[in-house]
């Protein structure tokens, strides 16, 4: 679990438990900044998306986006929050990235509050608030070492200021870099669905802050909290947190106290290492903003939103769900559900068991042979799928012809079944021609017979190698056993 | 006055109908300028070439009997806390020196829409801290009436500008008095409109709760004439009122019929005689003249400039933060950015930009927030919540400008209580964002001028206006 | 100028002009700690008053839900951008080296 060779026996690690809360950052998908109408385009070449309110002029003022509010409301809903009136306030800190010196962000009465997200396991991370805030500029260093610590120079591009985010703020509901990644991965489909942010963590419209304390079992207050800044992919968010967690327990058990500070994480090096120590000039002088008034969504307006909202995630599971729920791989077909709703394929699964197809088949073969080629398996004809898929349920294509025809198909969604069935000269092997066959093939190998009339199933495999053999694979391997049992016990 | 000086709305009336061009007005005016600015001080950027190249540009509009804006030709001084393309801008601090806005604010739009031509950037006491333009990096401004004392303060240039006849018209900003302070020291009319009412897109923020930018004029009439172009809706400002509003001008020369009028009963211990006397002057002037007078109760009106300098300083420490030498303006070095930025703010902001910046810094830090900044915003509430009552009594309330006429320079500089107490009676009109016009009315024992301010409610401001254009009237009919 | 009556010491003075990013010299300390005490003494009068009935006022005019819609408008050009700048580098800003003490 750690990166570091440590002395740390698990016996002395079972004793403590991590609490881990996480921050997301994701930007919103508008057309324009959240105080400006400049473009909102990841990119463009340096400091040519400015005006003078998000270079944050003298005398320029914020009008609030209304799409980005609405983009928030839809995360806000999607994420079973409360919404609720909101004001904006100014957090206050000097850094040359930040236009005005100080963030327009929500404070204390943010506009979602008080959600949840389900992981795929059934377990459950509270959300605390879904706020909207500004994005800052982006700074580079330069440096012949590449360490920020080491550089001579900075520039700084502000395309990226005025940027609307998101921040999702989770309860400390997580226990586990395990339960991080996996919470990430899912409020990250959850939001996306939503279409308001399109979630690139490697683009950085989707970051993460890691709060990470550990604290005996037997404690009840948390330990003190180090913040991880800025994780922009799963592995990293995973890596960054066990690391964290091995050196706080590493401290503890060595009798020394963690400090409270913020920490970065490095990719080259593996480990969290000192960005600031929280020291007394953290104070934000947070104050309601005074250029923009209060935010108070009518429920005409929320109704609205939830009308106009792409289905959500984990309804178009449930959805799915519905329609296999009853067969008895249920259990192991849930992550496949989950693959199918991801993919953008359970449109297509729904419409096609809706002509009458084996659920578990149809969701079988879209999620294993139509995989490959999603963009082609979007333009599949619900219809003529359910028809193939019939025609393997009756047995009158063998699975390995289904998956030929399927092929066929998913290089040409427009040509049907039946005219690949013919232009491949697919036969039809019947229960009764595969008698006939079987018939012939045990006067022929009588000696193999008779082993699997005494018991000898491993048998079976040699007659459906013969059987294939003699139809070129298009009889069904299926039939071939059932009529084989048919004649040992008949 | 030249033969050529007019008021605004003649100056317009004339070049329309071509009794005189706009170049011969635009070069009157720069006379005056060049013979008087150098020891006034009260323009810091002019640009005569230009002005004078728009002035024949409308002029040959005018000729050819092309269509022309409401206030084609006239010659405007704007303070330097507006944003313009065309002059640097820069609030009268060193920070900011050299700095060329890539953009116009709302109101020099909605004044060069309708053809005025803006003559140049009038000095004021940085970034608008102050009541005397003391607190300028390019220098002091001067009273014209006596060279020796202050024109007030903040937007002193401004006042100075029209008293002097260097522009018929001058455009201020007042977040506690910054207009109607300095229109009553140098005797002429100077008007706060309601909160919202002219957009704030392009002035630099002093404090973004109280500021409102106002026009400086000699009349009344002139004052509601360049109110009638500032004034309306603007996408670019949130605080901006989408409202549909009284043509000011038509509010002039009405009667006081039915007309019910205020005096403050908690300002009483604040009046010197004189100003006292000058009071109940303006007040018998209303009586007599079909106006019921009463007094009124405000109980939490003495508690204004306390209020006002919480607030304002918070909000201006967080709205000056930006000035950090990294985008525009002064930069000293430093070693590293953190290094920079304070070398550049340290040197580059005056000591009552710093005081304030402390003092704000201060109320809205950690542990003081709720006792400051947050028991203001409740003070707020429970003096809008008096205006409210009051209003229901009377239409308008009437009150001395200023405490005192204008004072001589360093005589406040040393204490900035007794600097911030000559606002006492112009802030409460900030904290309620309601409309306040200050207009000349009787003299000190210096014989320097006195001001009557008139404030009304919340968009009441065609009320101020017309009480205003009544006591202009009365003053010049019964006083000598 | 007795320092024991300040409302607000020395120690604060620098610690409220680290937060606002100033440096004072030893003589603006002790001035503003005596100023900022005397203002600030002046507004402790608020202090006393029952204000428990009145909610927080921001804005003087109560407006809400003010919004653009998502519409682009042109940026300004690079090039105004970048000619107010102190010091510039191919169309970024340049600035001094970012540390962390």
């Amino acid at each position: 679990m750690t990166i570091q060779n440590n002395s740390t026996d698990d016996s002395e690690y079972s004793e403590y438990e991590p609490t881990i809360g996480l921050e997301v950052h994701c930007e919103l998908k508008t057309a324009t900044k959240l105080w400006c109408g400049c473009k909102n385009s990841f990119g463009e070449q340096p400091n040519t998306l400015i005006c003078p309110v998000c270079l944050g002029l003298p005398g320029s003022l914020p009008v609030l986006n209304k799409k980005a509010v609405e983009y928030a409301i839809r995360i806000g809903l999607a994420l079973n929050c409360t919404v609720q009136p909101s004001i904006f306030h100014r957090k206050n800190y000097f850094y040359p990235d930040m236009p005005k010196d100080f963030q327009i962000s929500q404070y204390d009465i943010p506009i979602n509050t008080d959600g949840y997200v389900l992981l795929t396991d059934g377990s459950k991370v509270g959300i605390v608030r879904a706020h909207i805030e500004e994005d800052t500029g982006k700074s580079t260093h330069f440096s012949s070492s590449g360490r920020i610590h080491e550089s001579t120079a900075t520039l700084i591009d502000y395309n990226r200021a005025g940027i609307p985010l998101v921040e999702i703020v989770s309860a400390p509901d997580i226990t586990s870099s395990e339960m991080a990644k996996s919470y990430v991965n899912e409020l990250r489909n959850i939001i996306v669905a939503t279409g308001a942010t399109d979630g690139k963590m490697e683009e950085g419209s989707l970051r993460v802050d890691a709060n990470v304390s550990v604290k005996k079992k037997d404690q009840i207050e948390l330990g003190t909290r180090c913040e991880i800044k800025n994780l922009n992919s799963l592995r990293s968010l995973g890596k960054a947190i066990d690391y964290e967690i091995d050196r706080q327990i590493q401290l503890l058990n060595s009798q020394k106290k963690v400090i409270q500070q913020t920490r970065h994480f490095n990719e080259d090096l593996n480990q969290t290492v000192t960005l600031r120590t929280k020291e007394e000039a953290e104070d934000y002088r947070y104050f309601p903003e005074p250029d923009l008034v209060s935010l108070n969504p009518t429920g005409e307006w929320i109704n609205e939103i939830k009308l106009n909202m792409p289905k959500l995630l984990i309804d178009r599971r449930q959805s799915v769900i519905e329609l296999i729920k009853d067969s008895k791989e249920m259990s192991q077909l849930i992550g496949t559900v989950n693959t199918l709703v991801d993919q953008q394929l359970d449109t297509l699964f729904i419409e096609t068991v809706g002509f009458g197809s084996d659920p578990t088949l149809t969701l079988k073969r879209l999620t294993n042979e139509a995989a490959n080629s999603i963009d082609a398996a979007k333009k599949l004809n619900s219809k003529e799928l359910a028809y193939l898929i019939n025609l393997e349920t009756s047995g009158k294509v063998s699975s390995t012809q289904s998956k030929a025809i399927l092929s066929n198909l998913l290089e040409n969604t427009s040509e049907t079944v039946d005219s690949i069935i013919s232009r491949l000269n697919i036969q039809s092997f019947g229960d009764k021609e595969i008698e006939q066959l079987l018939d012939n093939l045990i006067l022929e190998k009588q000696d193999e017979f008779k082993r699997f009339v005494d018991g000898d199933d491993k048998v079976i495999q040699f007659f459906i190698g013969q059987v294939m053999k003699l139809t070129k694979g298009q009889a069904n391997g299926k039939s071939v056993t059932q009529i084989l049992l048919k004649k040992r016990n008949g | 006055m030249s033969e050529f000086l007019y008021n605004a709305v003649d100056i317009i009336e004339n070049i329309k109908n071509q009794k005189v061009t706009s170049k011969q007005i635009v070069s009157k005016y720069f006379d005056n300028i060049e013979n008087k600015n150098k020891e006034l001080n009260s323009f810091i950027a002019l640009n005569k070439d230009l002005a004078l190249s728009k002035a024949n540009e409308i002029d040959e509009r005018i000729q050819k009997g092309k269509p022309v804006g409401k206030l084609a030709g006239l010659p405007i001084g704007i303070k330097d806390n507006i944003c313009t393309e065309d002059f640097e801008t820069t609030c009268g601090s060193k920070i900011l020196k050299n700095w060329h806005p890539p953009y116009n604010a709302t109101v020099i739009k909605r004044l060069t829409n309708e053809d005025a031509i803006i003559v140049g950037k009038t000095n004021l006491d940085e970034f608008a801290m102050g009541s005397s333009t003391e607190h300028s990096a390019f220098g002091p401004t001067k009273n014209p009436l006596d060279l020796t004392k202050v024109p007030g303060g903040s937007s002193g240039g401004s006042a100075c500008a029209v008293k002097a006849d260097l522009v018929p018209i001058a455009l201020g900003s007042d977040t506690g008095g910054s207009i109607r302070q300095p229109a009553s020291f140098c005797g002429i009319v100077g008007m706060k409109p309601t909160y919202g009412l002219v957009s704030r897109f392009g002035l630099i923020a002093f404090a973004s709760s109280l500021d409102q930018i106002g026009p400086f004029a000699n009349t009344v009439k002139d004052c509601a004439t360049i109110l009638d172009v500032i004034a309306g809706y603007d996408p670019a400002d949130s605080t901006s009122l989408d409202i549909k509003r009284d043509n000011f001008s038509d509010f002039l020369d009405r009667d006081l019929k039915g007309m019910k009028i205020g005096l403050i009963k908690e300002f009483n211990e604040y009046l010197d005689p004189e100003v006292s006397q000058n009071l109940n002057l303006a007040a018998d002037l209303f009586a007599n003249n079909g106006a019921a007078v009463s007094e009124i109760s405000l109980p939490h009106i003495k508690y204004s400039l306390s209020t006002y300098y919480l607030i304002a300083p918070a909000e201006a420490s967080s709205n000056l933060a930006r000035f950090d030498g990294v985008r525009y303006g002064l930069r000293v070095a430093g070693k590293n950015v953190d290094e920079m930025m304070i070398n550049t703010r340290t040197q580059g902001f005056g000591p009552e930009v710093k005081r304030r910046i402390m003092l704000g810094t201060y109320a809205l830090s950690s542990g003081y927030y709720d006792a400051y900044y947050g028991t203001s915003q409740k003070l707020r509430t429970a003096l809008i919540s008096d205006f409210k009552k009051a209003y229901e009594n009377v239409d308008v309330i009437i009150t001395p400008t200023t405490p005192t006429g204008a004072f001589k320079f360093g005589a406040k500089l040393e204490d900035p209580l007794q600097m911030y107490l000559s606002d006492i009676f112009t802030i409460p009109s900030n904290l309620a964002g309601h409309p306040a016009i200050s207009i000349p009315f009787g003299k000190d024992d210096e014989n320097m001028p006195l001001g009557i301010q008139i404030l009304s409610n919340a968009l009441d401001d065609s009320k101020v206006i017309q009480v205003a254009s009544i006591l202009e009237k009365l003053r010049d009919e019964n006083v000598t | 100028m007795s320092q024991k009556n300040n409302l607000i010491s020395k120690e604060q003075v620098l610690h409220v002009a680290k937060l606002a990013k100033l440096s004072l010299s030893d003589t603006e300390v002790e001035l503003f700690s005596e100023q900022l005490s005397h203002i600030l003494g002046y507004a402790n009068e608020l202090r006393d008053l029952d204000l428990s009935n009145y909610p927080p006022t921001s804005h003087p005019i109560e407006l809400e839900n003010i919004f653009r819609e998502d519409v682009v408008i042109e940026s300004i050009s690079n090039k105004k951008v970048i000619d107010n700048a102190p010091q510039s580098s191919n169309g970024q800003f340049l600035v001094p080296p970012i540390l962390n003490d």
